[in-house]
């Protein structure tokens, strides 16, 4: 990640410089901030609501109930988490966001599973195997629904605005699996 | 109305009635949560704005469209329509602009054409893998990411091939 983020800049404000562009870079460099600062102010609120949710979930025992349920799926998956743990319930919670396309929800959820695996990670620098994982599975982009998309066809003028739903599902299901095998292959090589 | 309409109220109602039957005190529990999830917010600002600045000066110095126009002869040669190429590239790094490049497109040929279904059907198969790696990680201060970037690109790469595999198939 640091090796990136620096390489993000570095190539991008020597290239702008080098194509006698050093006028966006100065932009960025005093409004970029602004962007982020939206994005926090738009999330907060649904932080906020989210997180109280979710601890009356948590603390009448449905979280623990959704991962034992979901725990067949779920053990293989991660098996340095032990059954019923409250961490496998979030990462449900995460999914189930995920899949029904309720991106702004799944956020919170991913954020309390993350800070709920670092508990359990024994260094807390370094990444889990259980980290990685829940994140392939989160970027690999589970979803059954892709509203945004279907929503802006409907705005183009499409015949069939939701003709790509089964493609996108394969396409998915594909990523994820693919995602996944590389994910064990890759962990036992480490381990 | 539609069906997807309903899942979030529900869901609320949900936790609430269970809450409630399992006699938590839902009110003060629901203001602990809400100030968990504030601090979190708080938490991850910095992280936000560290990675939103060095994706902004990548993607505004153009660097990338010059970096594909050298590639474009090998994806001629594979079949792929060229105005995709940017989405592939962008799709991991930046939610919003891709988003921006499959309206561009749809307005350019059509989301009905082949090149407007490649691009609905990327667009909603893989996720912003660099975007979430580094908001989930920073949020919990994790410095070693070991292999998860690899990981996810590789899963956003079977991704964009299966993209193109099952538009084909389905469509072609």
């Amino acid at each position: 990640m640091n090796k990136l983020w620096a390489a993000f800049i570095v190539i991008g404000i020597v290239f702008c410089m080098a194509t006698g562009n050093a006028v966006t870079i100065n932009n960025e460099m005093i409004n970029g901030g602004k962007s982020a600062l939206k994005m926090v102010i738009e999330m907060l609120p649904l932080m906020a609501i989210w997180s109280g949710l979710m601890n009356i979930a948590s603390k009448s025992g449905l979280l623990n109930k959704l991962s034992i349920m979901l725990s067949p799926i779920l053990n293989p998956l991660f098996p340095d988490i032990e059954k019923g743990h409250e961490s496998l319930g979030l990462i449900t919670s995460n999914m189930v966001a995920n899949i029904f396309g309720l991106g702004s929800a799944a956020t919170p959820f991913g954020l309390k599973a993350m800070k709920s695996l670092q508990e359990l990670n024994h260094d807390k620098k370094i990444a889990s195997r259980s980290m990685i994982t829940f994140l392939v599975l989160n970027t690999s982009g589970l979803t059954l629904i892709p509203t945004t998309i279907i929503s802006l066809r409907m705005m183009h003028g499409s015949q069939n605005p939701t003709e790509i739903i089964l493609a996108s599902i394969l396409a998915t299901f594909f990523s994820t699996f693919f995602g996944l095998l590389m994910n064990k292959f890759l962990s036992r090589k480490e381990a | 109305m539609k069906v997807t309409d309903f899942i979030i109220p529900l869901i609320a109602l949900f936790i609430i009635i269970y809450g409630v039957k399992k006699k938590v005190q839902v009110y003060d529990a629901f203001i602990e949560g809400a100030k968990e999830g504030i601090q979190t917010c708080i938490e991850i600002f910095p992280v936000l704005i560290t990675m939103i600045f060095a994706i902004n000066i990548l993607l505004k110095s153009n660097v990338l469209n010059v970096v594909l126009s050298f590639l474009s002869p090998l994806f001629e040669a594979l079949n792929i329509p060229k105005d995709i190429i940017p989405l592939m590239f962008l799709r991991p790094i930046s939610g919003s602009s891709s988003l921006v490049l499959v309206n561009d497109i749809f307005t350019s040929y059509g989301p009905d054409t082949y090149i407007g279904r490649l691009a609905s059907v990327l667009q909603g198969c893989t996720d912003t893998t660099i975007y979430v790696l580094s908001l989930y990680f920073g949020s919990v201060g994790i410095k070693k990411t070991r292999y998860a970037l690899f990981n996810g690109l590789f899963a956003d790469i079977m991704g964009i091939i299966a993209s193109i595999v099952f538009v084909n198939l389905l469509f072609y």
